[in-house]
């Protein structure tokens, strides 16, 4: 399951990102790697980025790269 | 002098703990990206005659015979790892080596991830002391963490401050006095973030507690479905409020001149004999009791209306929205909510911000575009800022000038402007090359602004807006006129006739206009007045004012930060797109002369172009990578 198809309010585990270096440590530095919590706080329609919450961070990550993030659900 | 660096992550409260460490007044907002070049100042501390150091006393007179120290005092910009991905992050990376003395300010609500820039940091072997700054945050949140234990695990001070009310920042000042160490032992994480793990678990403790209203708040304004119309709603209630208040406070300023500045004018007016060369250019034309400060065009009566009277209440409301808006956090989710969008035009949701801050004054905008990371998304933004955003200067004097022709031709002008944006940019992202970057951005969360620094923000906006525009509107007016007396502005609107009236439509006088508009808009759109044009002439003029030439201090900043080839691209964007505009405008005005007929069918017309070729743009990106 990708973080476009996790339901809003779900927590889910990241196991991979699915990308090249640029993209795993612009991520890594927000505190999104693989292995973090993450909870989908919200997901703009038609297109637009999905919204998580790790820690007390916030990130809006755009359509395009919450596709190619793998997440599988906590329990 | 030894030199400290404030590092740490976008957003945290360098900027603040600046301003408090050197009394400078630098730029703090509630977003990631605030400061993209760095600020300097002085941090003096008086050090005490060692001998009393443990005296307490203030009769004592040891205590307050002692030296002063300086330090110098960096605000890097903010970054999160020390292996640069943006032009911002360079900056910090090129200052690291300079530093003697590492202040790595940290969010406390924050500390896992932040943690991650501060391992970063003391592999580097720099003398760090650890900020951990947002410290009454903390506690809203339900975080507790133990400074001592975490200052003994990295080897380091630890101390805990509150950027905007100052505290804590003697007890960092007391660290920096007795810094650096003899030596710095070399650490290295063979893995980083099992380190911070093991950290976090022994310092950091968290307590569930009930919602806030502002974290409420934060989730109804990215809300899936209620987002966008809110955020258009409030965009829209923001531009009623900006110019309900602002004519309000201009109605008042017309009282007051008319009470204090006109009598002094006329007692001028009497000294200069009412007439010659030197009354034409100081005060121009007045005639009877009363005096038409927008027309009169004199120096003293028209140039200082416009900055007092119309312009300064306009920038004074505006700032204050727009101050509010950034400290509490709000623009981050419009670049959210409108990522989609912005990709239309090839730019990702952060472009908003620049484009922000441009309506205020292009320079800051421009600038802000520096925190993105791909050249095509910086060219197209700083081209679009440019071209289409009037810094509100130019606004408050359109708007006062051609309410008198009626609401439509004000929405004519706006849609205009609109409609070149629209079509700009998707043809530039049409044809740029390259890719546009996908939005990846920390949303910050909501801090209600303190009263304090808002004050103190707009007070520097302000006074910058004085010492910048007062000069040049006053000299702009001054320069047309000894111009239009020497007759050497009828010879330039002779020679810019075949442009200017032949394409455009509009009386020669107009080149006084684009010849100011070089270094002043605002001025440029005021010598528009007293050409007595009509409606549809009012739109083509103040329309090709907009995008004619960004005002030349922003035109040198896009020279900065795009570099000779691409601004010289897109000054030939400029002039293409005004001939273009000019002549499009003029025509339909001839067909139909209705401003709404215009304005409905332009707007649609562009969105329409819009939507077909970003399809197109689509079908061959996706043709390319299946
Ligand atoms: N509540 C709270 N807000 C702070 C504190 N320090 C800074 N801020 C606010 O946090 C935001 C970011 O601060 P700024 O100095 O611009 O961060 P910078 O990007 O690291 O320079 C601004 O809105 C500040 O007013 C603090 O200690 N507590
Ligand atoms: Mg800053």
């Amino acid at each position: 399951m990708t973080l476009t198809d996790l339901k809003i309010g779900e927590e889910a585990i990241i196991t991979t990102i699915n990308g090249g270096h640029g993209i795993h440590a612009k991520l890594e530095s927000m505190g999104l790697r693989e292995g973090s919590r993450v909870t989908k706080k919200s997901a703009v329609p038609a297109g637009g980025p999905v919204i998580v919450q790790t820690g007390n961070t916030q990130i809006a990550i755009g359509a395009g790269m919450a596709n190619r993030i793998i997440v599988k659900n906590t329990d | 002098m030894k030199k400290i660096l404030l590092m740490g992550n976008p957003n945290v409260g360098k900027s603040a703990i600046f301003t408090s460490l050197t009394g400078i007044n630098v730029r703090t907002s509630n977003y990631p990206g605030t400061t993209v070049s760095y600020a300097a100042g002085i941090l003096t501390v008086l050090r005490k005659n060692s001998s009393c150091a443990s005296c307490c006393k203030s009769s004592c007179k040891g205590c307050s015979v002692g030296s002063t120290e300086k330090f110098e005092v960096i605000d890097v910009p903010g970054t999160y790892r020390l292996d640069p991905l943006s032009e911002a992050e360079k900056v910090a990376c090129q200052l690291l080596p300079e530093g003697d003395i590492i202040i790595n300010v940290v969010d406390a609500t924050n500390l896992e991830r932040n943690l991650n820039l501060t391992l970063q940091l003391l592999e580097m072997n720099k003398p760090v002391v650890v900020v951990l700054n947002m410290w009454d945050d903390t506690v809203h949140k339900g975080i507790s963490i133990d400074p001592e234990k975490l200052s003994k695990m990295l080897g380091v001070p630890v101390v805990t401050t509150t950027g905007i009310t100052g505290e804590g920042i003697d007890k960092l000042i007391e660290y920096i006095m007795n810094y650096p160490p003899e030596s710095v032992t070399k650490r290295e994480y063979k893995n980083r973030w099992a380190a911070i793990g093991e950290i976090i678990n022994a310092v950091q403790n968290l307590e569930h507690r009930r919602h806030t209203f502002l974290e409420r708040l934060q989730d109804i304004s990215i809300h899936p479905f209620y987002g966008i119309p809110i955020a258009i709603l409030v965009i829209i209630a923001i531009f009623r409020v900006i110019i309900g208040i602002g004519e309000y406070l201009i109605g008042l300023m017309e009282q007051l001149f008319e009470r204090f500045y006109t009598p002094l004018i006329m007692s001028l007016s009497r000294v200069l004999g009412g007439g010659g060369v030197l009354h034409q250019i100081l005060i121009g034309d007045i005639s009877g009791e009363t005096i038409d400060y927008e027309a009169a065009m004199g120096v003293l009566t028209t140039g200082v209306f416009l900055e007092i009277g119309i312009v300064l209440p306009y920038i004074l409301i505006f700032y204050i929205v727009l101050g509010f808006l950034e400290d509490l956090g709000y623009l981050p989710r419009l670049a959210v909510l409108f990522d989609r969008f912005m990709h239309r035009v090839g730019l990702h949701g952060f472009s908003i911000i620049p484009m922000m801050l441009a309506m205020g004054c292009n320079i800051p905008g421009i600038l802000a575009v520096r925190n993105i990371e791909s050249r095509r998304q910086r060219f197209i933004t700083a081209t679009l800022t440019a071209i289409t955003i009037p810094c509100f200067a130019q606004s408050a004097i359109i708007f006062s000038i051609t309410a008198t022709y009626g609401t439509g031709y004000v929405v004519a002008i706006l849609g205009t402007i609109l409609s070149v944006w629209l079509v700009l940019g998707s043809v530039l992202s049409f044809f740029v090359k390259g890719t546009t970057d996908t939005l990846i951005m920390e949303v910050p969360p909501y801090r209600l602004p303190a009263f304090k620094v808002q004050l103190r923000n707009l007070g520097s906006r302000i006074y910058g807006f004085l010492t910048d525009a007062f000069p040049y509107v006053l000299g702009g007016i001054l320069f047309v006129n000894i111009l239009t007396i020497l007759g050497v502005m009828d010879f330039i609107g002779k020679l810019a006739a075949p442009v200017i009236t032949g394409i455009f439509g509009l009386p020669e006088g107009a080149v006084a206009s684009f010849v100011v508009g070089i270094v002043r808009k605002d001025a440029a759109v005021a010598l528009l007045e007293p050409l007595n044009i009509s409606g549809a002439q009012m739109v083509v003029g103040v329309t090709l004012l907009i995008i004619y030439f960004p005002c030349m201090a922003t035109f040198v900043i896009m020279l900065k930060e795009l570099g000779f080839a691409d601004t010289f691209k897109s000054f030939m964007i400029m002039v293409i797109v005004t001939l273009l505009a000019g002549t499009y405008i003029r025509a339909f005005m001839a067909v139909f002369n209705d401003p709404w007929i215009y304005v409905i069918f332009t707007v649609l017309l562009s969105f329409a172009v819009m939507l077909v070729l970003s399809r197109i743009a689509d079908r061959r990106h996706r043709a390319k990578y299946a």
